[in-house]
């Protein structure tokens, strides 16, 4: 089952410029495992060593964040929407 | 508190607004609201501010006006490239509207000053350009129950929150919990930024602002709002209350501001 997932600006060089791509995977991680495999690099970005989500990263499935519903193990059902959102700062320089 | 025949006039398009009124444009005279930034978010927030009549508008910055901030730095201009940013701003703020009294605070947010700072004013606006300032803003506000709108802008993407973990909202720590490390994601200049974007962000901020000088409507509370300037899309995301948070949960570790705002520009790393 494909879904889709939205890349935010900063990651999007790993994606060839895309903003959107389309993954398979029953849950979060699985997800990003494939997006991995596809897009090499971005996994490390999204995750550190012992495979957490980093914690200034958050994903979304539609509009809830994973962390709040079962993490990485969230199931993602037909139809559902990834959002990959970082924390940005700039404002005044 | 009555109005000068000028202030009828120059207020007449809020007084008429069933929602602000009279007593409503009397609230934004009386209020005070602090802009963290004088630059590109700064800019647009405080120049609504002051044109909307909010009595007393302080601005933070430590830097001076630079050429290269004037693709999106709307309160600074040519005449004033080379001069404090915050005394740039208090100089377009007072010529747009002598109602206002700008204070402008040439130093940078720390973590020992900003309880100081934050003390005297109804609203905080977090328009800072590097995480360790937002931190710092976030945790002043949560201590001292001042409502906080952020706004961040970067590349062709913006966000916007108000944040107020002092009640059953979430804080900036909820929606962060920690800040990245350096040039793992882009916090300033070097990765670029559509210079129109800090003016719908900012724009936006302002919005929050008023409504909540005012009172009225609902506002982006438990939300983050994004948008994305290239698709024109704009998009509302949930934001709960983190029951972890170590500073608006129930058992918090942060009990004082700490932390520094030194780190600033970070290039990118990939
Ligand atoms: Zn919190």
């Amino acid at each position: 089952m494909a879904v889709v997932v939205r890349i935010p600006t900063p990651l999007r060089k790993l994606t060839g410029n895309q903003n959107e791509v389309r993954e398979e995977g029953g849950t979060i991680r699985e997800v990003l495992k494939n997006l991995e495999s596809h897009y090499p690099g971005i996994g490390e970005r999204l995750a550190d060593e012992s495979g957490e989500l980093r914690r200034f990263i958050n994903i979304y499935v539609n509009e809830e964040d994973i962390r709040f519903r079962d993490g990485l193990d969230t199931k993602i059902q037909p139809g559902d929407e990834v959002s990959i959102i970082p924390a940005i700062a700039g404002g005044a320089k | 508190m009555a109005f000068r025949e000028d202030q009828i006039s120059r207020y007449s398009r809020h007084i008429i607004l069933r929602e602000v009124g009279g007593r409503g444009q009397e609230k934004l005279l009386s209020s005070r609201v602090l802009v963290i930034g004088a630059g590109g978010l700064g800019s647009p927030v405080a120049m609504y501010l002051a044109a909307a009549g909010v009595g007393t508008i302080g601005l933070v910055d430590m830097d001076v006006v630079d050429v290269s901030n004037l693709q999106r730095q709307i309160m600074h201009s040519q005449k004033t490239v080379g001069i404090p940013k915050v005394l740039s701003g208090a100089r377009t703020l007072e010529r747009m509207n002598p109602d206002v009294k700008v204070i402008p605070i040439q130093e940078r947010l720390t973590a020992e000053n900003a309880m100081d700072l934050f003390s005297g004013y109804d609203v905080i606006v977090d328009g800072s350009d590097n995480f360790g300032t937002r931190y710092i803003v976030n945790d002043a506000a949560f201590f001292l129950r001042k409502t906080l709108v952020s706004g961040s802008i970067l590349r062709f993407e913006g966000q916007v929150t108000v944040l107020e973990g002092y009640t059953d909202a979430p804080c900036y720590r909820c929606l962060y919990p920690e800040a990245p490390p350096p040039g793992l994601v882009p916090s300033c200049s070097e990765a670029g930024v559509l210079g129109v974007l800090a003016g719908t962000i900012g724009t936006l901020q302002a919005a929050e602002v008023v409504k909540k000088i005012l009172g009225i409507g609902e506002l982006l509370k438990g939300q983050l709002l994004l948008y994305d300037a290239l698709s024109m899309t704009f998009r509302k995301l949930r934001v709960p209350k983190d029951p972890k948070c170590p500073l608006c949960g129930p058992h918090p570790t942060i009990t004082t501001v700490s932390g520094s705002s030194e780190w600033v520009c970070q290039v990118p790393a990939s």
